[in-house]
């Protein structure tokens, strides 16, 4: 049988939202098969002390005059990153700095303190993460497979995606058919809310959340959390310039954004034009 | 001659024509007399008098789209685009009148030919893309003010098309490339940031 995978989950500064995150797996259990928790601050551990580890969990962002463990904060990254064999960076605060600070491998999109040692770095932004996110990470290194990575050290089977893929409401950014006021049922939530969507990498709509619904599902827009510039301002306000999208879908170039958005308008879907529950017609049938 | 060109052709003989006479006074016949053309292989470029209209709509927005763009790909403060784009619509209505003739007296004026293939902006989004990335382009080097873009767009074409359409009445008191300068400098006080 194959030995446990050791892990190390430090918490640097954070909100502990990650590790709320992944005790909502539905399959904890299963993994506590496989590793073994060497440290961690929540859940039932041994006591913490500076050791070798299979993979180092890093929950939260790096700061100076911080300390943690005994240790001050940098220091005890320090000592860990370099007896780990690989380093989980969880969370958008560890991956680019976040709310709190700076990460381990970036500054925002600049590179940061241990850009260099990213062969070992393995980066899994979100506010949170999805659970099946780090549950994919700790069962892929525990199997001893390897995880294939893109240009910024995430996991390409997660963030190939955008959150875009999946939403339940591309029939209405396939049409240009926006929602203008919070809560509606119909309308997409890219051009008048902030949805980031298009230009946000994530499988949220894929995965869903609780396995149940994603934030433009229930209509709120995405806030693009796993990306650098994750928090901006005016969370549900899209920037625009003379009434265009700062930001467009990736991939594709203004100027063809502008024309295909143009025709869908012009075209006019009248199916999705209206309401597609029209509540009243129960008045009618009572009377 | 090929096809393309054979097109291009019959669709300027049908401006000049629509211009003369008027769209509704103005056949299919008409136009293939004028080409030296027999009707029968005029529907072969053109299935009918509606479906030539739009296409000649499609091409003259991809025109003046085209050199638009250009001026989109200078370097130059939006000041200076503004006065190369009105240079260009004043030009062109002295140059080619029939061709502003021809969007404003067949196209604004006779939706109902264009309702079915060429509504909102299917048939010049090439032209309004244009002028939607000169404004963009603009707010961002904070040169522009950022506003609706309906609004500003009104005021450019409404403003330079009226100068068009007066130009053509004969009412203008000077030539219509002397006011290219006075109007250039109205639309950037305007529209400045």
């Amino acid at each position: 049988m194959r030995s446990k995978l050791k892990v190390i989950w430090i918490d640097a500064v954070t909100c502990y939202g990650c590790s709320h995150s992944f005790l909502n797996y539905k399959e904890i259990s299963s993994l506590f098969d496989k590793i073994d928790f060497k440290y961690h601050p929540v859940l039932p551990s041994e006591n913490f002390e500076i050791k070798e580890s299979d993979l180092l969990i890093i929950e939260g962002a790096l700061k100076n005059n911080y300390s943690r463990l005994g240790f001050s904060l940098n220091e005890l990254i320090s000592k860990l990153f370099f007896k780990a064999k690989k380093v989980l960076a969880l969370g958008t605060c560890t991956v680019y700095g976040g709310m709190f600070g700076n990460g381990i491998m970036f500054n925002k999109e600049e590179k940061g303190k241990y850009y260099k040692c990213r062969e070992k770095i393995i980066n899994l932004p979100g506010c949170p993460p999805h659970p099946d996110w780090i549950a994919y990470v700790l069962n892929m290194l525990s199997e001893n497979k390897k995880i294939a990575l893109d240009e910024f050290n995430r996991p390409q089977d997660i963030f190939s995606y955008t959150s875009h893929a999946g939403c339940t409401r591309n029939e209405y950014f396939e049409w240009k058919i926006d929602s203008q006021t919070f809560g509606t049922k119909e309308g997409c939530l890219f051009y008048y809310q902030g949805c980031q969507g298009p230009f946000t990498h994530s499988s949220c709509n894929k995965l869903l959340w609780n396995e149940v619904s994603s934030k433009p599902r229930v209509g709120t827009p995405c806030f693009g959390c796993t990306e650098p510039s994750f928090p901006k301002h005016n969370l549900f306000n899209t920037e625009t310039f003379m009434g265009i999208p700062s930001n467009i879908p990736l991939g594709v170039n203004k100027r063809s954004y502008l024309t295909l958005s143009g025709i869908a308008k012009s075209l006019n879907n009248e199916r999705l034009n209206k309401k597609l529950i029209d509540y009243n017609c129960r008045d009618k049938n009572e009377n | 001659m090929s096809k393309e060109e054979k097109k291009e052709l019959i669709m300027k003989t049908a401006l000049n024509l629509f211009a003369k006479r008027g769209f509704y006074n103005t056949t299919i016949a008409d136009i293939a007399k004028e080409m030296g053309m027999s009707v029968g292989n005029m529907y072969n470029y053109f299935p009918s008098k509606e479906s030539l209209a739009k296409e000649l709509l499609t091409y003259s927005s991809k025109r003046f789209g085209n050199e638009i763009k250009k001026i989109n790909e200078m370097d130059i403060h939006s000041r200076e685009k503004i006065k190369k784009i009105v240079k260009l619509y004043f030009e062109t209505a002295i140059n080619e009148p029939e061709l502003i003739d021809y969007f404003m007296r067949v196209y604004l004026s006779n939706k109902e030919i264009f309702a079915n293939g060429c509504e909102g902006m299917l048939c010049v989004s090439a032209f309004v893309t244009e002028i939607m990335l000169f404004f963009e382009e603009g707010v961002k080097r904070k040169e522009l003010k950022n506003q609706d873009f309906f609004a500003a767009f009104g005021l450019f074409m409404g403003y330079i098309g009226g100068l068009a359409f007066l130009n053509k009445e004969g009412i203008l008191t000077k030539s219509l490339s002397e006011y290219i300068e006075p109007v250039s400098e109205n639309i950037y006080n305007a529209l400045k940031a």
